[in-house]
């Protein structure tokens, strides 16, 4: 392992100009491709309106009227400017925001396109967009906290599903945030048995997450059939759910009020939780050695950390976070627990987490960007050319491999995850 | 390496003898026993009636509960094997219709096996080459759709002609599904275990697409034209409902062939050498990247090829894409095998078998089917981690050959 983190200088820089290249060239097809696609095939008379409130609140401004032929133009020219700078001169450190920056306005010019001539809910969607993306970010967190110290959680799935779950049965009998509180806290029991296996006896990572999946998706939907069908138990599954409130202050800004801050306590939460983990992460001594666990646990324990423990630690929070994803399918959006809910969010979690880089606000974005992906896929019946929703939800799926394989900017995971430690006797 | 420790027996009797011999047999016959317990406490605990039982005196309850338990696993029996007394009379009867009649559980358990052999092996392969193939269910889908897209599309075909052209047509399309994460695996280093998650939904997604649109029979929606009469998989029975066709021992076959290149070739030996230790097989002068390559291609082939004899031997269309479940499955089918393609022959029969008669004991003591996955989990859960069962059965530890070696 230890000769893999010594990387060749030059080699790195060689590749890093290659990828700037690329990148460039690649902003440059995207202005070519609205050019010579949605311009070519966009009557020069055509208008777009752009709903900017989501439906049933109050608009406090007003739609977007434009010339669609004219704004296609204006957003192929600048994505060709950016294409030029990235080859000419390099973004640096800025070319991810800019390669999100050109996916926005991507999917802008996609939707000015396939609307030309209607009319496009934008403020819904990304109403919309927020709340799907809130379980895949939270999946996103969990995945972050486990990997960080160097544990690889593919089980977030089956954690949530356990989330789900429990919410919904605690829910119906004891209240919704007693159902919260269940179903954190069978996110940290499932947690803890992946702890167990693979800190404790060494088992391989994935096959210990597997083995969570399985018995998770096999025990809800025995409990299901076996339980929550009976007429007589079924009371144990209506748990209702939370609704959506005005956040004082902040749901009078114009535009974004209504899109961030007219949502349930899962949304709220999602955004101290980002904040939070951010902070913790990266900015205190715990946070610090969190991190060292993962990255070189020798060194770690070299200094004193508790590598174990530190792991534990890690795990499970990940497992309350995955819990507490897992709650909002009951309890933060359809009021009751069915068997395909999850519908693996939990692997999407883990691709937001890639595609973040394993940072908190790198998911979130990513999370962002899967949650408008499904949003627009229930819209697509709207676009002038509708493109199958299916094909719309591979994206999220292919782009994850793209980023994975390093062919715009690369997303590299900590060093020690997935590597059992084991202290060395002296 | 291997060739010069002499005349070592190879050949599958004793193997499985060695395998026998070593202690973790044992390890896996007490993982299923004490699986079969757990479930069994599970069965009881969600059962009201041995509450009621309780409720009225504990010998009351013990015996509700022990008669569950009984209900439950005689009856997976009966489901996956049938009933030994009917099949040992209608033999002595001579009548065909009785003997079909009396064997039909374990032949239709036989059908249910035949996947998870393909897929089983398919896992095994990969682990023996060190890579983790968690996207067999996507090949398996993905085999499935094309090869009933081969078996309706081509028309006028004698069977002996489509037959294996749709076989490989799923065949190929899986060993796709397969390659590029192994080839981004080799090229990139991107791990593979993501990568074939985003293939299993890339998979699903398409499949979909596909069923509801230009795979869609215009007369049935949601559903794939039937194949060809002429892509049909040999079946051995006149009887519908006795499904048993040629796909359970191209299975056999397969499995074998797996066995042979992995322990008698250059090439498997290769497999094998990187599977154990990538860096020492580089320094042998083994390509480790190509090696990695042709383990995923090879396992995403055989998992295709596992979606494509369900397609031509059971389903003939595909409807709706629902997540069968073989592809996860199979993971417990390889562990449970030590990764051994002979030994996932057996495996695959124990889950082919349990999944079958599943339903027989879902209709006779209302436990639902859900409880093989339940019991699959603890089985690889102890499977996995010896230790446990170790200290559960107050078994000795087997020897640290690694640690002796350290110190020496």
């Amino acid at each position: 392992m230890a000769n893999q983190i010594q990387k060749d200088p030059i080699m790195k820089k060689d590749t890093t100009v290659l990828r700037q290249k690329f990148m460039g060239a690649l902003f440059l097809a995207i202005a070519a491709f609205i050019w010579f696609v949605f311009v070519r095939t966009t009557d020069s008379a055509m208008q777009t309106i752009f709903v900017m409130t989501p439906g049933g609140s109050i608009a406090t401004i007003s739609n977007l009227t434009f010339n669609t032929k004219f704004a296609l133009k204006t957003i192929a020219i600048l994505s060709a400017l950016l294409g030029g700078y990235q080859i000419v001169k390099g973004f640096g450190k800025y070319s991810n925001v800019i390669l999100g920056v050109e996916g926005i306005l991507l999917i802008i010019s996609f939707l000015a396109w396939g609307a030309g001539g209607g009319t496009v809910n934008i403020g819904g969607m990304l109403r919309v967009a927020i709340m799907r993306s809130v379980p895949v970010v939270l999946g996103a967190f969990s995945g972050i906290l486990c990997e960080r110290v160097g544990v690889v959680n593919i089980a977030i799935e089956g954690m949530m599903i356990t989330g789900a779950l429990v919410g919904s049965m605690f829910g119906s009998v004891f209240g919704l945030w007693a159902g919260v509180v269940a179903a954190i806290i069978s996110g940290a029991l499932t947690a803890s048995v992946h702890a167990m296996l693979s800190i404790k006896y060494k088992v391989n990572q994935i096959i210990s997450g597997t083995i969570i999946n399985i018995f998770t998706v096999g025990l809800t939907s025995y409990i299901v059939t076996k339980i929550l069908q009976v007429a007589e138990w079924q009371y144990l599954n209506q748990s209702g759910f939370f609704p959506s409130f005005d956040l004082p202050l902040f749901s009078k800004i114009p535009f974004f009020g209504p899109i961030f801050f007219r949502q349930n306590m899962f949304v709220y939460a999602l955004y101290i939780l980002v904040v939070l983990l951010s902070i913790v992460l990266f900015r205190t001594k715990w946070g610090l050695r969190l991190r060292a666990v993962g990255e070189y646990p020798k060194a770690a324990d070299t200094l004193g950390i508790n590598v174990f423990r530190t792991r534990y630690i890690g795990v499970i929070l990940g497992g309350m976070m995955a819990g507490f994803a897992g709650s909002y399918f009951s309890l933060g959006s359809l009021g009751y627990f069915e068997q395909v809910m999850t519908a693996g969010r939990g692997f999407i979690g883990l691709a937001a987490m890639i595609f973040g880089k394993w940072t908190p606000v790198g998911s979130l974005g990513a999370g962002l960007l899967f949650g408008f992906a499904e949003s627009l896929s229930t819209n697509l019946s709207i676009l002038r050319f509708p493109i199958p929703p299916e094909v719309l939800l591979m994206v999220p799926y292919i782009l994850t491999m793209v980023i994975l394989a390093g062919v715009v900017g690369r997303s590299q995971g900590p060093a020690a995850a997935g590597v059992p430690y084991e202290k060395e006797s002296l | 390496m291997s060739k010069k420790t002499g005349p070592e027996k190879n050949d599958f009797l004793s193997i499985f003898i060695k395998e026998i011999s070593k202690s973790s047999l044992t390890i896996i016959l007490l993982a299923i026993f004490t699986g079969l317990i757990l479930g069994g406490i599970l069965a009881v605990a969600t059962t009201p009636e041995v509450y009621k039982a309780f409720g009225r005196s504990f010998g009351d309850g013990l015996g509700e509960s022990l008669k569950l338990i009984w209900e439950t696993y005689s009856s997976l029996f009966l489901g996956s094997f049938g009933n030994p007394s009917k099949m040992v009379s209608s033999l002595f009867s001579g009548d065909s219709k009785a003997i079909q009649s009396a064997f039909k559980p374990f032949l239709e358990s036989l059908v249910v096996t035949t996947p998870y052999i393909f897929t089983g092996v398919a896992i095994a392969l990969g682990f023996q080459a060190g890579v983790f193939n968690i996207g067999a269910e996507g090949q398996l889908f993905m085999g499935a759709i094309m090869a009933a897209w081969a078996g309706w599309t081509f028309k006028g075909l004698p069977p002996i002609v489509h037959v294996p052209l749709a076989l490989t047509v799923g065949t190929l399309t899986g060993a796709l599904w397969g390659y590029i994460p192994g080839w981004l695996k080799a090229k990139t280093g991107a791990h593979e275990v993501i990568n074939t998650i985003m293939m299993n939904y890339i998979a699903f997604n398409l499949s979909e697409y596909l069923i509801r649109g230009p795979f869609e029979d215009p007369t049935t929606p949601f559903k794939t034209p039937l194949i060809e009469q002429s892509a049909h998989l040999l079946r051995f029975f006149e009887s519908t409902s006795l499904r048993l066709h040629l796909g359970f021992f191209i299975a056999l076959g397969v499995a074998v062939l797996i066995w042979f290149i992995l322990y008698k070739t250059t090439w498997g030996f290769e497999f094998r050498s990187v599977g154990l230790n990538p860096h020492a097989s580089k320094y042998a002068g083994m390509s480790s990247s190509l090696i990695t390559i042709l383990a995923m291609s090879t396992s995403g082939a055989l998992s295709g090829m596992a979606g494509a004899v369900e397609m031509l031997g059971v389903n003939f269309r595909q409807t709706q894409a629902l997540s069968t479940g073989y592809g996860f499955d199979a993971i417990a089918v390889a562990l449970l095998a030590h990764n051994h393609p002979i030994l996932c022959i057996i495996t695959a029969m124990l889950f082919g078998f349990l999944r079958h008669g599943s339903r027989v004991m879902q209709i006779n003591t209302g436990i639902p089917i859900d409880i093989i996955s339940i019991l699959q989990a603890f089985i690889i859960f102890f499977i996995a981690a010896p230790a446990i069962i170790r200290t559960i059965y107050r078994l000795k530890e087997p020897k640290p050959i690694l640690e002796m070696e350290k110190t020496a």
